[in-house]
């Protein structure tokens, strides 16, 4: 938007003073090369960055269909903010999404998504979106994002029932798509990743172990995540259906924590 | 030829109701050679009879590709169809690009229908002429649907479109109950006699002038190859021609397009 | 961003992180293909990662483009998912039109003028073609991410190519060597060589492991073959 550069930064009224609108810089510091070598407002850079963040999501399969968790919180910055942001939502009978990162950006995709859901149901076909179309079709929305260099700063993480078997895929901000069938993101990527990789390296799961370790996952974040909350929702898939939990309090205990000397 | 002052124009109305020229884009699909398409609890077979314009011309393609698991058979106007199987190609190939699954035939077929809908409401713009049979396997199963230049379109078990394809849809009507449980063989050899019931007497099947198209369950669309071909053929080889000499279609052009026919399901 | 090192000079803090975007990733994994006579071998590792953590440990990176062609893809994910889902549809589009699959030299040549259609914002990918060619003599085409193409007979590429090249240069190319007398590489002896020059990535690059996923090409379609790798 070079056009809009000579409106926004007007030639200076007076040499050493101020920009009009603008602040003074002191003589001596080294960014005090006068106004016109300021950088021109980038408004397109302002989505380049997340305000209102979640953080991990942690997902896992088991041997008939895929559990999500993800706690409630909506930090800003190191604020705390807010404490009732659900982010595992239901997309159709077989499909679950979770979502990490800017809140805003997670609003606004699922009422695209929840759109294309009713459309579907508009068309009465008998025909339901697929996990697998759904992750694809996310990757390419978040991929001609990035390209336009204006990113939604998620992460996406896909479970359902695709043909009868579990499905379990994450989509970054970029477009970065996998599958796995066993799924962390942010922080729990280093913290949790390690712990279900351990467990289902042994075998298949069933659905309550697999519900306990991610409920250990959640546990083990919130002791070590400074942007993690003791509320978390569960959500699971099954070929009978989706169901998400109300936001549920995790138990913590921190008496043993003036033991550990941080030196 | 002028048939009435009503039929100058695509956007006007008859009094009766009716849009001439709508109507005629109709006659022009049985214009075309005949094509059939029928299916099984699996399977969706396509057979089309194809012509050369004179005997130093190749025979004129009449089974379209369009996706692995779409291909259409056309009567008509071959450049309108080659108009529409780009656009369902590209529809197909978009949908795949952005949801990595095959295209909903029935989907498809929707925006084939809002498509064809456009210019039978625009006056500069004319209906397209071809009829098309789309042959299509998806997660409900084979389908054969049939789309006309007024477009219609409708869900079939079992179609015949073209010159002379009553006698056609008379063979399929008779043996429609048949079609669901029989298997691949024998779909293919019903809608051979079908076919070829819809000839002269003069002229008979063979590995030129017919086309075979089949999709299925994890088979993409396959047009049948001149070997494979010869073995179809073979299953009806010398047998009597039942249908008998086609009644023509052509008995009632001013009629609503085959509205005796309920061939398509409800 | 508009932030406060911008407009604030004096109230700027050292050590605030500013959020910036970056569009590329670097998702590791190498690619090793070597053609024969009449047949080609094309392997990955299955290592999907991002920095120093893995995102999976089963992420196939070939790409089965026709029954005689196969697209070994590394680099950035995303740019790798896009370009090969171009790439197919690019196929079926040329297969409508004139009623043939393509050939390996002609989706050599597409991968080609694809990657330099985006020169100025180009996919980050390293891209190794092997096939069968017309001729039916087996191909090598490797790529740099705006469109270079060269035909060879073997070729390393990824995040480990840079050390894996010149051991095939080595052992297939005989290079440097005298007294040496070229010989047809057998198909089981480039498969070994495979296998073996994977070995020693995952000994060396923390973004090529777990396991190969390989593909080997001739004239009666492509068989799969997977092998483990070290998984730490």
């Amino acid at each position: 938007m070079a056009f809009m550069g000579h409106t926004l930064s007007p030639a200076p009224l007076w040499h050493n003073g101020p920009t009009p609108g603008a602040f003074y810089n002191f003589p001596a510091n080294s960014s005090n090369l006068g106004p016109a070598s300021r950088p021109l407002q980038d408004f397109r850079a302002h989505s380049a960055s997340p305000i209102t963040t979640t953080t991990s999501v942690v997902a896992v399969k088991f041997d008939k269909g895929c559990v999500i968790a993800a706690d409630t919180l909506g930090s800003y910055g190191s604020l705390a903010r807010f404490r009732d942001c659900p982010r595992v939502m239901k997309v159709n009978d077989l499909i679950m999404l979770g979502s990490g990162g800017d809140y805003a950006d997670f609003q606004y995709l699922k009422d695209i998504i929840e759109q294309k859901i009713i459309d579907e149901q508009c068309l009465g076909d008998g025909l339901n979106l697929k996990p697998r179309s759904l992750h694809c079709w996310l990757t390419r929305v978040l991929y001609n994002k990035r390209s336009k260099m204006d990113p939604l700063w998620n992460n996406y993480v896909v479970a359902g029932i695709q043909d009868g078997e579990p499905f379990l895929g994450a989509v970054d901000k970029l477009g970065t798509a996998y599958e796995d069938a066993a799924i962390a993101t942010g922080l729990g990527a280093y913290m949790a990743t390690p712990l279900i990789r351990d467990v289902t390296e042994k075998g298949p799961l069933d659905e309550e172990s697999a519900k306990a370790l991610v409920r250990k996952c959640m546990e083990v974040l919130f002791y070590r995540d400074a942007r993690s909350f003791p509320r978390y929702q569960i959500g699971v898939v099954t070929a009978a259906g989706v169901k998400i939990d109300e936001p549920v309090d995790l138990k913590h205990d921190w008496s043993l924590a003036h033991m550990i000397k941080m030196k | 030829m002028f048939r009435n002052q009503y039929d100058s124009d695509v956007t006007v109305w008859s009094p009766q109701g009716r849009l001439h020229q709508v109507e005629y884009a109709m006659e022009a699909v049985k214009l075309g050679s005949a094509t059939v398409g029928l299916k099984n609890k699996q399977f969706a077979v396509l057979i089309a009879l194809k012509r050369a314009v004179s005997e130093l011309s190749a025979y004129q393609k009449k089974i379209i590709p369009i996706d692995e698991h779409i291909g259409i058979s056309i009567s008509g106007l071959t450049a309108d169809a080659r108009m529409l199987s780009r656009y369902m190609r590209t529809e197909c190939l978009n949908h795949r690009y952005a949801h990595d699954a095959p295209m909903p035939v029935g989907r498809l077929i929707a925006l084939v229908g809002n498509k064809m809908q456009i210019c039978t409401q625009r006056y500069d713009k004319r209906p397209l002429g071809v009829g098309l049979l789309v042959a299509g396997y998806d997660d409900q199963g084979p389908h054969i649907y049939q789309t006309c230049p007024s477009a219609n379109f409708f869900d079939c078990r079992a179609m015949a479109i073209g010159a002379r394809s009553q006698s056609a849809r008379t063979y399929l009507e008779k043996h429609l109950n048949t079609f669901t449980d029989c298997d691949l063989q024998d779909l293919v050899a019903h809608g051979l006699r079908a076919l070829r019931d819809t000839l002269p007497n003069e002229v008979d099947l063979n590995t030129k002038n017919v086309s075979i198209a089949i999709v299925g369950p994890k088979t993409a669309l396959r047009v049948s190859d001149e070997e494979e071909l010869g073995r179809f053929l073979a299953l009806v080889e010398g047998e009597e021609r039942r249908g008998g000499t086609a009644t023509g279609d052509a008995a009632a052009p001013g009629d609503q397009p085959q509205p005796q026919v309920t061939l398509w399901e409800s | 961003m508009l932030g406060i090192n911008d407009n604030f000079p004096e109230y700027a803090l050292p050590g605030v992180k500013k959020v910036h975007f970056e569009p590329y990733a670097d998702n590791g994994g190498s690619i090793v293909a070597i053609a024969g006579d009449d047949f080609a071998v094309i392997g990955a590792d299955t290592r999907l990662s991002t920095g120093f953590s893995i995102y999976t440990r089963e992420q196939k990176k070939l790409f089965k483009l026709s029954d005689q062609t196969v697209l070994g893809a590394t680099g950035c994910w995303c740019d790798t998912l896009t370009l090969t889902r171009l790439l197919q549809a690019r196929m079926q589009m040329y297969e409508h039109e004139h009623n043939k699959a393509m050939t390996t030299p002609a989706v050599a040549q597409m991968l080609s003028t694809m990657l330099y259609y985006k020169r100025f914002f180009p996919y980050y990918v390293s891209n190794i073609l092997a096939g069968i060619d017309s001729e039916g003599k087996g191909c090598v085409y490797s790529y740099d991410p705006i469109g270079h193409c060269e035909r060879s007979t073997y070729r390393a590429g990824g995040s480990a190519g840079a050390q894996l090249q010149p051991l095939l240069d080595n052992q297939i190319g005989l290079k440097n060597m005298q007294n040496v007398t070229e010989a047809p590489l057998p198909k089981e002896k480039a498969l070994a060589l495979l296998k073996d020059v994977f070995i020693s990535a995952a000994e060396r690059d923390i973004y090529t492991g777990d396991s190969i996923y390989i593909l080997i090409i001739t004239a009666n379609g492509i068989q799969e073959e997977k092998f483990e790798l070290r998984k730490d």
